[in-house]
């Protein structure tokens, strides 16, 4: 018998399922000579490159979210008694098994960030002086510290020190590593080599972007992880929980929103858009008015709708769900769904206007001249010809939707309540803003991380335009 | 006046800096106009604008210096170059339709430059702004100047920006293509104007054109420019009577005209080397038939050949070694009986306006053509643009569905089959389009893109069989054979034109309906182009219906021709009556309006006023009159009845018929 029972939810499906079509994308991309120049130019592009390691870190953090499992009840008793085991309701993830501190240490309410004592004070009976009312230690930030509360910036200071030189080594390995790839194997100076080309930016991959941006990455994200274990870094919200914990959780729910929602969109914009603008007459006229309709339906009055009847049907099957998890999860598909069906409009009306043009390109009359069938034209004349439309909104519609998504939970009509996400923590911050002293690391953190997220998606969606865009190719 | 000396302009592209002009030296004199003549790519249009230093982005100046009227235009600083630009010299563009800004009324336009250069505002700009107008021949200026850009046709635009360069009265003009985006008859129209002008004002001018027509109609000097350098320049008498340079005696082999008829075009082998890889001797060696060893390691200096006739070439001769003129294999002549039978085509787009979209008139593209085309001819079917000539291509093949009349392809009708029908008729009949950069996926494969029409027609499907016939494809429109996994964006323009026609000739047309298939190339290239479908019609025995503007092209090429005016042909007949003794006012004008690469040529010319009405709304009575300079009465009542002038020529105008019939009975 295993410990832990694995739970597959459905988001986790689709999310490997994406990871794989990615990657199957990426190999037929690799066969086909322009498409992998295009990524070549993207690869030479130095913010493009940057701001790709950043998401591939964001990337990382969601999909070591997305392995989920239950772990098992310590109950001896039932085991003796040859009773099948019984796993806990709560699911967890293999993010949350690596941040074991970060989730247990709860605290009792508001903390500061690297605070030692309580964000409020509580009267407390403290013996000889009968009661106090002070701010009490926490249970875990600064415990090791004991006594001496004053230092620890001192303490901090010397662990972020420490670990930061540890990083710098490994990025030093790094960094030799890829100096030794680039100056070849063979040659005798090949590290001086090496190192001086991507130094001066000499190389056709963006090295030296790619080195900074993980030396950054080091250099921020490991020290913050060794303090995380004695400190709350970005301090603790109303209910005691680490502000860093929810951070990392709210990522997975960021990026299936972005994913998910772009895979319900796509089929729909791309088969409308080209049907549309390929065939002309009713058919153009019929999609015309679908994508006008909804266009001019307030999007956020018909997902609130939509959401609230989901939450119904949720409601009233108990049933169907063995977790907690099971149900948000279902919800924040549901979500997806319908942002999906709200947000294919614009890029369908971009890839018909496209085709508009296309059809009467000579190719395609030459085509049409052959014979060819219409099916066969869309896939091999139109499709290919759009792909760079389709990519660049893609990586563009990613961030707006992440940002659409914060939008909606601060609403309340977002993600399941039980379910980190950046909108959640915004929407449970707000009300904290308008007291005195204000309590402003929740919001914060989740605005900086999400800055981040967003920051990163424009800036390679921006190398990707410039990679594909046809006029500069 | 404008004094060019060693004028080196060059791009930035990496961190690298290619040259696209490499010391040129020229000056133009008050009066004078001076032509820069080359092919695409040879940096003509670069040139003028480092003169007016309107060089795009990433250009620069490398070199070399810019005198006008005793001032050094390239050390100015760019506040100062303003009061220059369009006060005391000005450009003309190549594009009258996007040099003009649609959202602003054309007096606004000339307006601005009157109240920069000349400080005109309010009433008495107006009155020169009138003044201007009538000066470029507008009629009714009062009314123009109110109206915005695309209430006006092409020509007329053309005339606007004229008079827009015309209104800070420069003392140079720079008209980079001026004609080339027009019609003959405007092109005759707008070059008389500039000429008109400059003579005038005693303007001086600088020409920049690919056309040799162009520059024997206007030009007092010219010089030519290959690969960024001038190579050779000289004035008129001695550029058209004694060319010295190897690529200038290539460029006139190259043009084909009647005289050439059955004769393969001289070609120029190769092509202009990239910016990147320019060699380090003589530009042109690589193409010059008269390469000598000196040529390849020594860049030539100039050396002059005549008073004012210098050249740049190691090679001393006079005379190309008297030019390679094979004849070209004949034709196999058909039985004559028509293999491709048009009758009374008609195609009318409808005008929709209102919400619900209803008919309020037609446009009539192609109004009752009817045409027969046997085995292994060409016919050449010419007119201005908007004739309808292209629509007549696509409709035959069904690509636009026809309103009336028939198509016969070798005894079946075309007109509403469809499906599987359709397709197989579709075998017999190809197209070849106007733009080589538009007719080729970009994303497809050579091979792909040929084998396409033999899959989607069930032809050789086996993928083995289909490797063999891409490959002898290829080599029967001359490309090697690893040019099929190549992609089309690696070939030159000619290359393209090449695959496009391997593409139709896959699945084996008896027809190829060659739609204005070099009117994107330069004269070297086309050449290649006409030569290559005058052999493969020796070969394959492949009829052509021949649409194009370009009346040398229809000299050499087509057996037959018909003239189409405003949908309808109004003459046609073999090569030999049409050209020769053309009866239509309309085909006789055509004629005279196009600009002849030779000194001395003219006669009288025909002018014509005005511009091809509009389909939608066809003049009452003979579609022509309007222009017509012999139009009568009965002209403006009634549609002229087609009458035969020979058994193969056939006219439809009331004028030549009376004038057939005059003949006819003194006879």
């Amino acid at each position: 018998m295993r410990d832990f029972q694995i739970v597959i939810l459905w988001s986790d499906v689709l999310v490997w399922l994406l990871l794989a079509a990615g990657i199957g994308v990426g190999v037929l991309i690799a066969r086909s000579p322009p498409l992998l120049a295009a990524w070549r130019r993207v690869s030479a592009n130095r913010i493009g490159m940057a701001a790709a390691i950043v998401l591939l870190a964001f990337i990382g953090v969601g999909l070591l979210d997305s392995l989920h499992y239950r772990p098992a009840l310590e109950s001896e008793s039932r085991q003796e008694r040859g009773q099948e085991r019984q796993y806990a309701v709560e699911v967890l993830s293999l993010l949350d098994l690596l941040a074991i501190p970060l989730r247990t240490k709860n605290e009792k309410t508001y903390s500061a960030p690297f605070a030692t004592r309580l964000y409020a004070m509580e009267t407390l009976e403290v013996p000889g002086l009968g009661t106090v009312r002070e701010f009490p230690r926490l249970k875990y930030g600064g415990s090791h510290l004991g006594e001496r509360e004053d230092a620890v910036f001192a303490d901090a200071g010397l662990t972020a020190l420490r670990v930061g030189a540890l990083a710098m080594l490994g990025w030093l390995a790094l960094a030799g590593a890829a100096a030794l790839a680039v100056g070849g194997w063979q040659t005798g100076g090949a590290w001086v080599g090496g190192w001086r080309r991507i130094w001066r930016g000499e190389t056709a991959f963006a090295w030296n972007a790619v080195l900074a941006t993980l030396a950054v990455i080091l250099l921020v994200a490991l020290p913050l992880f060794a303090l995380a274990g004695q400190y709350h870094v970005f301090g603790t919200d109303k209910v005691g929980q680490d502000v860093l914990y929810q951070i990392l959780k709210s990522v997975r729910t960021a990026l299936i929103i972005g994913l998910v929602t772009t895979l319900v969109m796509l089929p729909l914009a791309v088969l409308l858009g080209i049907v549309a603008g390929y065939f002309r007459g009713w058919v153009d006229d019929l999609i015309q008015y679908l994508y006008t309709v909804l266009n001019s339906i307030p999007s956020v009055l018909l997902i609130a709708a939509a959401v609230l009847m989901m939450q119904v049907v949720i409601d009233t099957h108990p049933q169907w769900f063995a977790t907690a998890a099971e149900r948000a999860d279902l919800r924040l598909l549901a979500l997806c769904f319908i942002l999906g069906i709200m947000s294919w409009t614009s890029l369908c009306r971009l890839l018909r206007g496209e085709t508009l043009k296309l059809r009467e390109l000579e190719y395609i009359q030459a085509a049409q001249a052959f014979g060819v069938s219409s099916w066969r034209i869309i896939l091999r004349h139109i499709l290919p010809n759009l792909m760079h439309i389709v990519i660049i909104s893609l990586v563009m519609d990613f961030s707006s939707l992440v940002l659409a998504e914060a939008v909606l939970s601060y609403v309340g009509v977002g993600v399941d309540p039980s379910m980190t996400s950046f909108g959640t923590m915004i929407n449970n911050a707000r009300m904290e803003l308008g007291r005195e002293p204000v309590v402003w690391w929740s919001l914060a953190a989740a605005f900086a991380a999400m800055f981040l997220l967003v920051l990163a998606a424009n800036l390679f969606a921006d190398a990707v335009r410039d990679a594909f865009d046809p006029r500069v190719a | 006046m404008l004094d060019v000396k060693d004028l080196r302009l060059g791009f930035i592209a990496g961190r690298k800096t290619l040259a696209a002009v490499d010391g040129i030296s020229f000056a133009i004199a008050r009066g004078e106009t001076f032509a820069l003549l080359g092919e695409s790519g040879c940096g003509k249009s670069v040139t003028a604008q480092g003169i007016l230093r309107l060089l795009p982005a990433a250009g620069r100046v490398l070199g070399g210096s810019v005198h006008f009227a005793d001032e050094e235009l390239l050390a100015l600083p760019e506040a100062a170059m303003r009061a220059w630009r369009g006060g005391r010299m000005a450009m003309i563009f190549q594009e009258p339709a996007t040099s003009l800004n649609p959202v602003l009324t054309v007096g606004r336009q000339i307006g601005e430059v009157l109240e920069r250069h000349r400080a005109l505002t309010g009433e008495p700009a107006r009155l020169r702004m009138l003044e201007l107008l009538r000066q470029v021949g507008i009629a009714d200026p009062e009314r123009r100047l109110d109206e915005y850009p695309f209430q006006l046709s092409g020509g007329m635009k053309q005339r606007v920006m004229i008079s827009i360069a015309l209104a800070g009265e420069p003392e140079l003009l720079i008209a980079d293509e001026p004609t080339t985006a027009l019609d003959v008859t405007v092109q005759a129209q707008i070059l008389d104007l500039l000429v008109g002008l400059q003579a005038e004002r005693g303007m001086g001018m600088l020409l920049i054109t690919h056309d040799l027509g162009v520059v024997a109609r206007m030009a007092h000097r010219i010089g030519v420019m290959y690969a960024g350098e001038l190579v050779e320049v000289a004035g008129r008498e001695d550029f058209f009577g004694a060319p010295r340079h190897p690529y200038t005696q290539a460029l006139f082999a190259a043009l084909p005209e009647v005289s050439r008829r059955g004769r393969k075009l001289v070609t120029i082998p190769g092509q202009v080397p990239s910016l990147a890889a320019m060699p380090a001797g003589c530009r042109f060696a690589d193409r010059c038939p008269q390469v000598m060893a000196i040529c390849r390691e020594q860049s030539p200096d100039w050396r002059p050949v005549a008073d004012g006739h210098q050249v740049r070439c190691h090679w001393q001769g006079t005379a190309a070694a008297t030019a390679v003129a094979e004849p070209a294999a004949v034709a196999v002549e058909g039985d004559g009986a028509a293999f491709l039978k048009v009758a009374e085509l008609k195609v009318h787009f409808p005008i929709r306006k209102g919400i619900l979209q209803h008919t309020v008139g037609h446009v009539r593209a192609v109004d009752g053509v009817s045409l027969a085309i046997a085995p292994g001819r060409t016919l050449a079917l010419v007119g201005e643009s908007g004739c309808g000539k292209t629509t007549v291509g696509k409709a035959l093949l069904q690509l636009i569905p026809p309103s009336a009349g028939s198509v016969v392809l070798a005894g079946s009708e075309l007109v509403g089959l469809s499906g599987r029908r359709l397709r197989a008729a579709r075998r017999q009949m190809q197209m070849v389009f106007q733009d080589p950069f538009a007719s080729l996926n970009p994303r497809l494969r050579v091979g792909e893109i040929i084998a396409e029409g033999m899959a989607a027609l069930g032809l050789a499907t086996a993928s083995a069989a289909q490797a063999a016939a891409v490959a002898a494809l290829l080599q029967q429109v001359g490309l090697p054979a690893e040019a099929a996994e190549r992609f089309p964006h690696e070939f030159s323009g000619g290359q393209r034109q090449r695959v496009a026609i391997a593409r139709a000739l896959a699945v084996q047309p008896q027809l190829l309906i060659c739609d204005e298939p070099t009117s994107a190339l330069d004269v070297s290239v086309q050449a290649q182009i006409l030569n290559l479908l005058k052999t493969l019609q020796a070969e394959l025995g492949v009829a052509y219906l021949f649409i194009t503007h370009n009346f040398a092209v229809v000299e050499y090429l087509a057996h037959e021709v018909a003239v189409m005016y405003l949908g309808r042909i109004v003459e046609q007949g073999s090569a030999e009556e049409v050209l020769g003794a053309p009866l239509h006012p309309y085909t006789q004008a055509l004629l005279s309006a196009v600009p002849v690469p030779r000194l001395g040529e003219g006669g009288q010319r025909i002018r014509l006023a005005g511009e091809t009405p509009s389909p939608a709304k066809p003049p009452a009575g003979c579609h022509f009159h309007p222009r017509c300079p012999k139009a009568t009465d009965l002209c403006r009542q009634t549609y002229p009845e087609t009458t035969a002038a020979s058994p193969t020529h056939r006219v439809a105008c009331h004028w030549a018929r009376l004038e057939a019939r005059a003949v006819l009975i003194q006879m």
